[in-house]
């Protein structure tokens, strides 16, 4: 049973690449085309999986149990696909695509996964196959408000993204279209983990590129912020410091939400919050937030 | 009730519906939780706008006696309000997500609602008399003038019209981290439990600034989380005794005479997967959504999304009775995976003597199971199938091919009605069954 919108298509089985290497040992057109057939459900299950994780509620917390079970869903195809061998082949031609574009992996996703519109805006021509496919292939969407990157931020964003990338997969082994969508899977993820490995900067570690095999592990990790932005003021430090921080790790990612002090390099989660400030500039703001607190707090405390 | 030997015959028929009649339903009448007190006299409802309702039995008509009283509006409150986290920049809802009652002692009636973050205890009394003759004061309230004053008189009781008064006696807030989702009272009567997504809290009903954590789940690294808490339920009868659910389809029986922190479990229930089932989506239709002991605490019943399980206490290995409430939905679990129905939290009852059970499903239908007969039955919750005093028609959903008259195919199936919320009365039988915003209430035919 197929999300609504999946487009179907699967073209001869000729047009398999090595790409799908478990296909190529079947014999039989007909059990290649199951295989196939799978792997394509397994693909939008991965997909849906992987964009209702990121698509949370803004105003309210998220479910905790239905995150934790689609995370474990997303685990389990992980292991599947990583035993399959698909998964290396996955992320070795999403490392390619992101030597290629040169551009750090969190705005890439960013812009890839809520920006389908956004590419086409800003006059990129190379995916324009993508755009008018992609909202249609990716089921179960809201249309969220997109935030565009302020040029400033040096973004060569999707549009770099190699057209060799979907071109070797785009009649393949998944036959659908949005093999834009797989790469999405992967850069979700990548994004996550490279906000797990940023620093306070949202311009820093640009150039990281994902590790080869994801397992499970690193992708649930990334609901975890490893290098939280530093408090500016001790004052403020001492106002949270009761404040459960191993909670808030999980939350943040999980809510796509995060209070003013810890806005940091997020920038995916940036882009979903409606609260938060809409450019990637905010970590000012959030200092100067930061001082308007200590100053209410010198009021309150009087001294 | 009929038929206490050979099982139950229930001619179940349409008593009342409360709620608005139109297709436009508003989000804060969803009604979210449903419960009978311990003697059945009220029936308690709370919604997605935080606001409790509670109906009253009221008593036998003598010149009708093939009716059984029906439940009028005894009290509304508003229980819990919107609230806004700001360290989070999150809303907590207030939406009521369980009503229990407390047992009753005096002639006030308590009951604890909870929403996601905050538990209150609520004093529901009557006033049917107010005194009147003060002597400082007017009737309408204000103060005599002193001087006024020549002689003394003994103010009288005097009759009233009767007020019901909701009062919260007591807010237990700030103990939980993550969202409740269950709260059970003790058999002690003293104490009582509350579930969040990873830890559990006892506390004492008179003590709102402190609360012991019986259960922990949390892993120190969260990157670990794998499972979590579902539903959490005291033992009937013994008060050292509760068991909670998880998201993995097990069943944790913990007595508290063991530990401190009961996260080491005195018993451990689950069924081994069956291999050849197995899917993507195995995990997620094996998390319980409720648990619920039977009124004599020998068993424990759970609801999992396509099936109710009844568990004897004494068997860990796998449930003693397993019954499929919709099995036709199997094929189906991928675009409930996308439409996220596959994530509802249906819950189950007892009846009185623990003889049935009922859960709700979709199309605002929802199934009930004889115990030792084995017979199901389907029933609909709607005001086309409900004529007053009319007989519930049984529903079919046809799985094959062809579809008989009747019967509805899986595909017509409205998944926006669903029924999760239902109660049975301890007594009698009569059901209460909420779909989205309207509660009905069925009676079984009394021959």
């Amino acid at each position: 049973m197929f999300p609504k919108g999946t487009k179907r298509k699967f073209s001869d089985s000729g047009d398999e690449p090595a790409a799908g290497g478990e296909d190529v040992n079947q014999p039989s057109s007909v059990a290649v085309r199951m295989l196939s057939s799978y792997s394509l459900q397994r693909q939008s299950l991965l997909d849906m999986s992987l964009i209702k994780l990121q698509l949370c509620h803004m105003l309210v917390e998220p479910n905790l149990c239905r995150s934790v079970l689609i995370a474990n869903t997303v685990r389990q195809i992980q292991e599947e696909m990583t035993q399959d061998g698909t998964w290396q082949i996955m992320t070795q031609a999403l490392s390619a695509a992101n030597a290629a574009a040169q551009c750090s992996a969190d705005r890439l996703v960013a812009t890839e996964v809520l920006c389908r519109q956004t590419e086409a805006t800003q006059g990129e021509q190379v995916l324009k196959p993508f755009p008018a496919v992609g909202s249609e292939g990716c089921p179960a969407e809201e249309e969220e408000e997109v935030v565009v990157e302020e040029e400033g931020e040096g973004g060569v964003t999707m549009s770099t993204v190699s057209p060799q990338a979907p071109t070797s997969y785009l009649p393949g082994t998944f036959g659908m279209d949005p093999c834009w969508e797989e790469e999405n899977g992967e850069d979700e993820e990548e994004d996550e983990d490279s906000e797990e490995c940023g620093s306070g900067s949202e311009e820093g570690d640009s150039d990281r590129l994902v590790g080869d095999s994801r397992t499970a592990e690193q992708v649930f990790g990334t609901f975890e912020i490893k290098n939280p932005a530093p408090s500016p003021d001790p004052a403020l430090e001492e106002l949270f410091s009761d404040v459960d921080a191993s909670y808030y790790d999980l939350d943040t990612v999980l809510t796509g939400m995060q209070s003013a002090p810890k806005m940091g390099p997020y920038d995916l989660l940036e882009s979903l919050s409606s609260h938060g400030p809409s450019t990637l500039s905010s970590s000012t703001s959030c200092r100067s937030d930061l001082n308007e607190l200590d100053h209410i707090m010198e009021i309150i405390v009087g001294s | 009730m009929a038929g206490v030997a050979g099982g139950n015959d229930f001619q179940w028929c349409f008593s009342q519906v409360k709620g608005a009649i139109d297709e436009d339903v508003a989000e804060a009448d969803i009604i979210s939780t449903v419960e009978f007190n311990h003697s059945g006299e009220f029936l308690a409802t709370g919604d997605k706008g935080g606001r409790v309702v509670i109906f009253q039995h009221e008593q036998e008509c003598k010149n009708r006696p093939h009716l059984r009283g029906e439940y009028n509006v005894y009290s509304t409150f508003q229980s819990h309000e919107p609230e806004f986290d700001y360290l989070k920049s999150l809303e907590i809802e207030e939406k009521i997500n369980k009503i229990r009652w407390l047992p009753q002692q005096n002639s006030a009636h308590f009951l604890l609602s909870t929403n996601d973050k905050t538990i209150k205890l609520w004093k529901i009394s009557e006033r049917d008399k107010r005194a009147e003759g003060y002597n400082l004061k007017d009737e309408d309230g204000r103060l005599r003038d002193p001087f006024r004053i020549t002689s003394l008189r003994v103010p009288v009781l005097m009759p009233m019209d009767l007020m019901v008064e909701a009062s919260p006696r007591r807010v237990f807030a700030n103990a939980h981290t993550y969202h409740i989702n269950s709260i059970s009272v003790n058999s002690d009567h003293q104490t009582y439990l509350s579930a969040d997504d990873l830890r559990i809290n006892l506390w004492h009903l008179e003590i709102t600034d402190r609360s012991f954590n019986i259960v922990d789940i949390k892993p120190a690294n969260m990157e670990e989380l794998t499972e979590v808490i579902t539903a959490a339920e005291c033992q009937p009868n013994q008060c050292n005794v509760f068991v909670y659910s998880s998201s993995k389809g097990t069943i944790r029986l913990c007595d508290m005479r063991a530990a401190a922190l009961c996260d080491r479990h005195t018993k451990f229930f689950e069924e081994p997967e069956d291999p050849s089932s197995r899917s993507f989506f195995s995990e997620i239709i094996s998390s319980i959504s409720d648990v619920k002991f039977s009124h004599s605490g020998r068993y424990m019943m759970t609801r999992d999304y396509l099936s109710v399980k009844v568990w004897d206490l004494n068997m860990e290995s796998r449930p003693v009775e397993t019954y499929q409430v919709h099995e036709y939905l199997r094929s189906k679990l991928c675009s409930l995976y996308e439409n996220d129905c596959i994530f509802d939290k249906f819950e189950c009852c007892w009846n009185g003597s623990d003889s049935a059970i009922m859960t709700g499903s979709y199309n605002n239908f929802f199934r009930m199971f004889d115990r030792n007969t084995r017979k199901d039955i389907t029933l609909e919750a709607s005001r086309e199938s409900s004529k007053p005093r009319g007989t519930l028609k049984p529903r079919k959903v046809s799985t094959g091919g062809k579809r008989k008259k009747d019967e509805i195919s899986v595909d017509s199936l409205d998944f926006n009605k669903k029924i999760l919320h239902t109660a049975w009365h301890p007594k009698e039988n009569v059901i209460a069954v909420a779909a989205t915003n309207n509660l009905y209430i069925f009676q079984d035919k009394i021959n």
